[in-house]
Parts: C-alpha cells; structure tokens; sequence
C-alpha cells in the first residue's frame, strides 16, 4: 500500500509533531494495591493537543487497519476542533463500544501500525483519542439515544453471547431495524469483558454503560439461558429467523503436565472469573473465594497472562512470576502491559518451560519444576522455536499456579448442535467473509469461530454477520 | 428472579424447595443439575435436581446446609425469589433397559438418585435400592424410593432403622450371593462412592457416579470442576455429572473439594454472626 508520507492538508504549514501526548497513570506503587483503572485518560487539552498532530493525510492507511471500520480522520479532525459529541458520533456510526475499544484494542498492532506519522516519529494515539471521546460523551452528553422502535412485523433474530462479537452484532441488527434478543449464560452481559479483563483495566461501570448503550437502541438480553442444553440452535430457528452464535472462547487449555489439578493449580480463566465476574476481590463481602498464595506463578505471555499476574499482585501476592518459554521480544501480549507488569514489579522467567508441578500429601502445591530454554530455527509463525536446554531442570517455589497458555472455543454449542460443521480445533466453521456456518440461517463469529483472538476481531466478525443476516433476511 | 414454591424441612439441615423455573423445567432430565446464585453477592453454586415438573415449571432441589450459601438457601422462605438460576446443566443420564439395577443412595444422594431410579423402572428395568443415612432422624424420602424399586434396603449408620451399618454392606451381601446385577448407580459422599466403586471393581458390575465438584460457571469456560476419569481430565459441568467410577480418581476429587475450606470457614462465620445480630 502505498503510504504517503508528507502530505499536509492543504493550507496547513505548521510543523509535524512527532511525539505523543503521555498517557497518565496511576503510580505504580499505589495502584499495585487497588483495583482502579491504570491508564487514567487523557483531558480535553492534551486530547485536542493529541489530536492536532494528525496530519489528515488523504490515504488514511489508519482506517485499513480498523476491523470495524471507523473513519479515524474524521473522528480524530473533531476532537482537534473540540467537537467531542460530533466525534463520538463519528465513532458510533461504526462502534458501538469505543470506551471498550478505546482501553482494550491493540492499536499499535492495528490502526496505529498503519499511522503515517509513525514512519518517523509517534503515530497518532489513536485508542486514547477513541477512549477521550466515548468518556467524554458519557460524563458531559445527556444521553438522548432513542429506542429504535421495532417494527412490529421485523424478523426476529437471536444473539447467543453478550460479548463483543453478540453485543455488536445485536446493535447493528437493530439499527437495521430486526428484532433482537440476546441469550446469555451467565448472570451477566458481557463475555469475556466482564469475567476476563480485570477492572483495573476495563472498569465494569463502563461495560455496564455500553451495554446499557445497546439496551437502549432496543436490544433485550436474557441472562441464564444456556444455548445447547435449556434450548438448541434448531428449537430457537422455529421462532427466530436468523441465529447468530458468538459464544466465546471459553475452553481453558492446560498444560498436560503432571500435578496440573493440584489444589492451587487455576486455569487463568477459572482464576480471572472468580475476581472480576464474582467479585472475589472484595471476599468475604461477596461470597467467592480466590484464595491464593504469597508465591504466584503465572504460566503464558499473553495478555491473559500478565492479567492474572497483576491481579494475583492485587490480592496480596508477594511475588508473582510470568512464566514463558521463549524470550521478551517474543511475548504475545501488548508492550504497554507488559511494561505495567514490569512497573508493578512482576518478575518475568523467560525461556523457561514447565514441565511439572509438584505438591504435598494433602493435594496442595509446593513447586514447579521447569527446564531452561534457548531460541532456536524460526517456527511456522515465524517466531523462533524454543528448545530445551539438557540437564537445565530446576525448580521453583510456588504456592499457586496460574495456567494462562489460551482458550479453545467453547465446546457446549457444537457438541450439540450435530448439523453445524465443526474444525480440528473444536471450532465453528464459518465463511471468514459472511460469518455463514454450515446451517442456513445460523451464523457465527468471535472466538468461537476462530479461537481466541481480540476483541475488536470479535465485533469485526459481529458485523459482518450482521450484514450477512440482513442479506440473509431480505 | 426464580420463586420458591415450596419449602420443606426433611430434617434439622436438610431441606427441600420448589423453584419456579419454567424454562429449566422444561428440558430438565435425571441426572442433570442447575447452578444458583441467592443474589448479588452471591457465589454460583451447583445443586442437583431431585424432580421437576414441566408442567407447573418446578425444578426441586433437596440439599445439606454444609457452608454459608446453603445455610443461607435454607433461610429463605415461600415467596422469596433467587436471583440467578442456571440450568439444566449436565448431560442426562442415559436411561434404557439394562435389566437388573441396584440404585444406591447416601445421605443427600437420595435427591438426586430418586429421578434415575424412577426413570430407570419406567424404562422397564427391575429397580434394587440400597439408600442410607446417618441417622433415622435425617432419612428422607423413603416412600418415593419404595414407590419406583422392586426391592428396597435401608440402612443407618447408628442403627436407629433399618440395617445397622452402612449401604455398602448391602450391596456386599448382594454381590456375594451372586445376585445378577447389570448395573449400579451410586449417588452420596465422596468416601460412600469411592468404597461403593473398589468394591464391584472385581465384580466388574458397570458402577456409575454422580459427581458434585466446585463449580463457577457450570458452562465447560473455568476448569475449576476438572476431574481425572482414566487417563483424561474431564470437566464435570460439562462432560458430567455422571462418570464410569470404576475410572475416577476419588483421591484427587477428594482434595480438590477442600480447595477453599479456610474461605469457607471465614464466610460461614461472617453469615453466622450476621444471622445471630438479626435475631437478637
Ligand atoms: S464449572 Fe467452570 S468449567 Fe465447569
């Protein structure tokens, strides 16, 4: 692609600013102890500062790299002019979750990879700026979103999941004018927002603001009503039109390793459920526990790794460790959290592979035993292979252990639903570019499609189904 | 919100309820069981299904006040509503004509093991039950069990009815005597299960368990109900509650139940001392 490096809106002579506005955060030191949000945001002078860097340069490359496909320019030109609700609006003509978004897409691996300021200096920061608007809307705006009145004789399409991918594709079928209801498992909306992302970085009051966003267009959520056994996908076709599955990746791996049930053995999931959808961190005002141990290690290097790290710091942990076989250059989470882990004081055991965990009489963990790594030839994913190191065994003192190596797809949907095609990985087949599944009528997207990826790759897949099933409808 | 119907008291901490849960009802199966969380602060809990009526949309559920949210369940009364209530979850048992079926219950086990025996009879197999409990005082159900099997034994531990001794003496006797027995079904404690399963081991009776893990949310997306069947692990919300027990690791199952007693310990004496500032 083409990337046009000195264009300049017309006019403008100013000079290109090359840095980027900080990003405030809570001290490392304090936040280590609290559940508050980290990054605090940006006000509205640094945001129009921010801004005011963009260049408006006429390819927009930033925009191919948005899966929901935002005008960044246009949205980022109103913040520089301070036009904040224009902008949200902007934003909202696409997204229907930037405050999520905004906090936790991986900007620098998307949009911002592609910013044309970013071929000689900082690209424009634009998750932040998202973020800025979506909570500026919501502390100065009025909300004044009208119910989208549902024509009575709409078709009638089913949601099963409230996370990114159910939520967007809920809302976009409802502004098209369907009528939407979202069954949901749990007792809350959400997915993997509420029970996997912790507070301190995703504050729930601002899910709770976005879903309630996607309530007022209309949509309604029903909690409790687990797809597959209290209703299959073929009992739901006699009553709506169209199914859209988006039920997550909610399958835990492990390591298949001996000692992995262990009392103090969590899978991240298990562990992040406890605390941020049940509330553990406030036990014993609420009722689930999540005990846990001053030596925690944390097995994975990805976002849901350092996740649970920072949790277990939360919650006293004395020393928390990031377990993962390959090096720092390699891990799979985004800088910016592996950094905050860093502040915070996790301690990072690279090239370091476990290979048991050892416990005592009672059941109860003592130790992990691991074998040092070295990098090796590049893998399939390019990435370089891991090997082990001869006679490198060692152990490590642990309390608790924290499995963070990635999620499967769910398996309750497909194991009985025998029609839909299922992949090698357990995963729902689909056509990448209409979200079709095997059944006509039924669709799906998000993690359950494609393992566990992001968010904004679960609303993308949200979008597109919902394009689909109103071709499908039509 | 789901409505408590009706609420029995079967003995000093066992008690019954009759749930409004049309929709769990509908579809629930023997075998199965719901998840429930009292209210917002609330854990998830699993709680097996004793009987359910699709038709008035009941779902019943007898259980033990053991911790603080079973204490608390059992507080509540008539017209008091849950907040959160999953179900059904589990695959049903699978009911066909084996012939011969010894169904043996311990304790609260009876709830559960009373909607299989009886699917199990209407399904044309000869029904043998061996249900026990501690006590006479804390016996329950005896009449419904009697009603769906061709034979039934009762035993208590303390010998205050029935035989003097344990259900496994029963099942002992049965086995020895050559009895033909196609397949047992044994729902109870842990440690009842485990003796149950090392016993028709050599018997190679097919002896099935239903399985009560930790759960959090019941739909296969934690691993916190993972359990070791043979060589694999597998996760009781989702591939459960029944398993082959001759394969379960009773020993690991045993100590993963004790994953959380200091918390449970600490949340049973906070709601202790709550309920005891409320009467007084
Ligand atoms: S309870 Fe979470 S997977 Fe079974």
């Amino acid at each position: 692609m083409p990337i046009d490096d000195n264009k300049k809106t017309p006019g403008t002579a100013k000079k290109i600013n090359y840095i980027r506005e900080k990003m405030p955060v809570q001290d490392p030191s304090k936040r280590k102890n609290n559940f508050e949000e980290v990054a605090l945001g940006y006000n509205e002078e640094t945001a129009k500062k921010e801004a005011s860097r963009c260049i408006q340069c006429k390819t927009a490359p930033c925009k191919n790299g948005c899966p929901v496909e935002i005008d960044i320019p246009a949205f980022i030109k109103l913040v520089a002019e301070g036009k904040y609700d224009e902008s949200i609006k902007k934003i909202k003509e696409k997204n229907n979750l930037p405050a999520i978004c905004g906090r936790v897409c991986p900007q620098e691996t998307q949009c911002e990879s592609l910013c044309t300021l970013g071929k000689k200096g900082e690209p424009i920061a634009i998750g932040r700026l998202e973020r800025f608007a979506a909570d500026y809307e919501a502390a100065n705006v009025p909300s004044n979103e009208t119910k989208i009145s549902p024509s009575t004789p709409a078709p009638k399409v089913a949601v099963i999941g409230s996370g990114p991918a159910g939520l967007t594709c809920a809302a976009d079928l409802k502004r098209m004018g369907y009528n939407v209801k979202i069954f949901e498992s749990l007792h809350a909306s959400g997915g993997v927002l509420r029970y996997g992302i912790p507070e301190f970085r995703l504050p729930k009051s601002i899910l709770d603001r976005e879903v309630k966003y996607i309530n007022t267009l209309g949509v309604e959520i029903e909690y409790n009503m687990i797809i597959g056994r209290v209703a299959t996908i073929k009992e739901l076709m006699q009553e709506y039109k169209a199914v859209f599955i988006g039920s997550g990746a909610g399958l835990p791996y492990f390591l298949n390793i001996p000692g992995e049930n262990l009392n103090g053995v969590y899978s991240a999931n298990e562990f992040l459920t406890r605390v941020n959808l049940m509330k553990a961190y406030k036990f014993p005002q609420f009722d689930t526990p999540a005990a846990m141990g001053k030596r925690v290690g944390v097995v994975g290097g990805g976002n849901v790794a350092m996740d649970s790290a920072r949790v277990a710091l939360r919650l006293g942990a004395e020393e928390v460790y990031i377990i993962y076989r390959r090096s720092e250059e390699e891990l799979p989470a985004r800088k910016e959290e592996v950094e905050h882990a860093h502040e915070e004081g996790i301690k990072f055991k690279l090239l370091t592979n476990p290979i048991k965990i050892i416990g005592d009489s009672e059941g109860n963990i003592k130790e992990i035993e691991c074998q040092q790594m070295e990098l090796g030839e590049p893998d399939a994913s390019g990435r370089k292979r891991p090997v082990v190191i001869k006679d490198s065994e060692f152990t490590i003192p642990m309390d608790t252990v924290i499995i963070a190596i990635g999620q499967g797809p769910n398996p309750l949907i497909p194991q009985t639903t025998s029609e839909l095609s299922i992949g090698k990985h357990g995963n729902i087949v689909t056509n990448e570019k209409t979200g079709e599944t095997s059944i006509p009528g039924v669709f799906a997207g998000g993690d359950v499609a494609t393992g566990a990826a992001t968010v904004i790759k679960a609303m993308g897949a949200g979008k597109i189904a919902a394009k689909s099933i109103d071709k499908y409808l039509h | 919100m789901y409505k408590i119907l009706r609420k029995e008291i079967l003995s000093a901490n066992i008690k019954l309820m009759e749930i409004f849960a049309p929709k769990v009802a509908q579809k629930a199966a023997p075998g199965q069981f719901i998840i429930l969380r009292i209210d917002e602060q609330g854990e998830r809990i699993p709680l097996t299904i004793a009987d359910f009526n699709a038709e008035k949309g009941t779902i019943t559920m007898i259980f033990q006040e053991v911790g603080k949210t079973t204490s608390q369940l059992g507080t509540m009364k008539v017209g008091d509503s849950i907040r959160d209530f999953l179900g059904p979850l589990g695959i049903p048992m699978h009911i066909k004509n084996y012939g011969r079926v010894v169904c043996v219950g311990g304790g609260v086990g009876v709830a559960p093991l009373y909607p299989q025996a009886r699917a199990l009879k209407q399904a044309g197999n000869e029904i043998i039950s061996i249900i026990g409990a501690r006590s006479k005082s804390i016996l329950f159900w005896e009449d419904e069990i009697h009603k769906v099997s061709d034979k039934s034994y009762i035993t208590t531990d303390d010998g205050s009815y029935g035989h003097h001794g344990f259900v496994s003496d029963i099942l002992k006797r049965l086995l020895e005597e050559k009895e033909r027995i196609d397949r047992i079904i044994a729902i109870g404690p842990i440690p009842m299960m485990r003796v149950l399963c090392e016993l028709t081991k050599p018997y190679n009776v097919p002896t099935f368990v239903s399985l009560n893990s930790i759960m959090v949310d019941g739909t296969g997306m934690c691993g916190c109900c993972r359990v070791t069947i043979g060589d694999e692990v597998k996760f009781t919300c989702v591939d459960g509650p029944d398993f082959d027990g001759h394969k379960v690791n009773f020993k690991e199952l045993n100590a993963r139940m004790k994953r959380f007693v200091p918390e449970e310990k600490e949340a049973m004496e906070l709601f202790r001392k709550r309920s005891s500032c409320i009467c007084q």
